[in-house]
């Protein structure tokens, strides 16, 4: 099978897209990996949970996807603060193990509610802009999605500023590698512990606002998601947040591709046999440290 | 300056330390002395808020920290530059140095800066290398660095000449004089007996939990018993 070099390059353009979205959703999964060393497997539902708030805020108060950034990041920012410190936190008695099972429970309270709440019901929100394009040459690009690749690139920017620049950022660096060279600089772990959620959760609400244009949502759907983003975060190197992103965008462009040339129904096969490969000969990741 | 009493502390079950008394006053260097595994580390845990005390006060400056955290400790001034360095490998000398005035000293953070890179020439060459990279003597260095930008009141070292080659050792203790110079009161909490005993006024001789024996540093040094046992002589 042949296609036109357009065709072909609009669908790599394409799973840019997706892929920079697929990139935010696994920065939150790979930051708190990184600081907690857990797999947070509520990632998924928080991240339904987002999309529902998206759809929700949309249909009462007639808000749009777009602006509806600015309230809901900082709201799940103080949800995924406060389930760490008064839930999690407090629930693991400092193992491990603990914090997965939490974090699992936490998952299926969060999907049952949801689907109690709004039953298995798939919605869809629509907007003036949901199907408008933009030319780009030759080439025809979704705007909603063109808007959600910049915006999901700029998250990613200003979280590694933050990571880099800031107080805060640099104590979640240090209590990531030297837990107790933390506390004796004076760092509340705790604290730092229960930011770094609150931003995972922040970066899934930007994601679901970015989604909801073009996607559409129902109880199970985030788990969907989250599958991808932690073939990334294993592709990127478990913690790095520059893997994320480029770890993200190839993913896009895979999943793209291998929709073009074996059908829709199998995009996906692609991303998994790459998820295969990587773990037999890369298994830390493009950018992981050295085991 | 730093007033502990009857202070007993442990990990479950285990009781480490069992009524412990010890002062520091403006301006000492004291020094707690004892071999591998008497309760030394649990000691400075417990001083600087990472266990909890299960009894006994500790009080500082006059206002009592017993089970305050880890943060309230560094804010009061009381700094442990811990044992095996514990300075953050993934960051810069820089980064690592920001973040010893995290709680305390954050205003005069520049100031603080230049004044740790005159006493370290090295780690201002390094500044932008990763701390993990560095040689133990200069991780040491950045330890130490890292303390001294929270501008400390009273520093606890912590094996400061642990794994340094016999050379660096002696740089060590002639720094912790010369910060001592300044008027910084310092609890040095070592195993190396004999040059502990050169530098501090006072120690403290830790034997399974309890001070075997305490007194001016001349005292102790001319003990039949911790001669015997600490100097093979």
């Amino acid at each position: 099978m042949m296609y036109s070099p357009a065709i072909i390059a609009e669908a790599v353009v394409n799973g840019l897209m997706t892929g920079a979205i697929y990139a935010l959703i696994a920065l939150g999964l790979t930051l708190v990996y990184g600081v907690l060393h857990i797999i947070n497997f509520a990632h998924g539902a928080l991240l339904t949970a987002a999309m529902f708030a998206v759809w929700a805020v949309h249909v009462a108060f007639g808000l749009d996807p777009y602006l509806a950034i600015l309230p809901l990041t900082p709201l799940f920012f103080g949800l995924g603060y406060a389930v760490q410190r008064f839930v999690i936190g407090p629930a693991s008695h400092g193992s491990d193990s603990n914090i997965l099972l939490v974090t699992l429970g936490l998952s299926i309270a969060i999907e049952n509610a949801l689907l109690a709440g709004f039953r298995s019901d798939t919605r869809s929100l629509n907007t003036d802009y949901g199907f408008q394009v933009v030319e780009l040459g030759p080439l025809l690009l979704s705007k909603p999605r063109l808007i959600g690749f910049g915006a999901a690139v700029l998250v990613t920017v200003l979280l590694w500023l933050l990571l880099s620049r800031t107080d805060t950022g640099k104590a979640i660096r240090a209590v990531a590698k030297e837990k107790l060279g933390a506390s004796l600089v004076g760092i509340d772990v705790a604290h730092v512990y229960a930011v770094t959620f609150g931003l995972g959760c922040a970066c899934l609400a930007v994601a679901a606002c970015l989604l909801m244009p073009t996607f559409y949502v129902n109880p199970r759907i985030g788990q969907a998601f989250v599958l991808v983003a932690f073939t990334i975060v294993v592709l990127g190197g478990m913690g790095s947040i520059p893997g994320a992103l480029l770890g993200g965008l190839f993913i896009g462009v895979v999943e793209s591709l291998c929709g073009l040339f074996l059908g829709d129904s199998l995009g996906q096969i692609g991303i998994f046999l790459i998820f295969i490969l990587v773990l037999l000969v890369r298994p830390t990741g493009m950018f992981g440290a050295k085991a | 300056m730093l007033e502990v009493k009857s202070l007993r502390a442990g990990y479950g079950g285990t009781e480490v330390l069992r009524g412990l008394d010890l002062s520091v006053g403006a301006g000492e260097i004291v020094a707690v002395l004892g071999s591998n595994g008497v309760g030394k580390t649990t000691l400075n845990k417990v001083l600087s808020g990472v266990l909890r005390a299960n009894d006994g006060e500790i009080r500082f400056d006059g206002k009592t920290l017993t089970g305050n955290s880890s943060a309230d400790i560094v804010k009061a001034g009381l700094i442990h530059v811990p044992e095996g360095r514990k300075i953050f490998p993934n960051m810069s000398v820089r980064e690592n140095l920001d973040l010893g005035s995290y709680r305390r000293g954050r205003d005069r953070r520049s100031v603080n800066l230049e004044r740790v890179f005159d006493t370290f020439p090295r780690l201002r060459e390094r500044s932008g290398q990763a701390a993990g990279t560095l040689s133990g003597g200069e991780q040491q260095m950045l330890a130490i660095g890292r303390g001294m930008m929270a501008e400390p009141r009273l520093l606890i070292l912590d094996e400061p000449s642990l794994g340094l080659s016999p050379l660096l050792v002696e740089e060590m203790f002639a720094l912790i004089r010369r910060l001592n110079g300044d008027g910084l009161p310092i609890l040095l909490v070592e195993q190396n007996v004999v040059q502990s005993l050169e530098c501090a006024s006072r120690a403290y001789i830790l034997e399974n939990g309890i001070f075997a024996l305490s007194g001016s540093a001349e005292q102790v040094r001319n003990d039949p018993d911790l001669k015997r046992a600490y100097l093979g002589m």
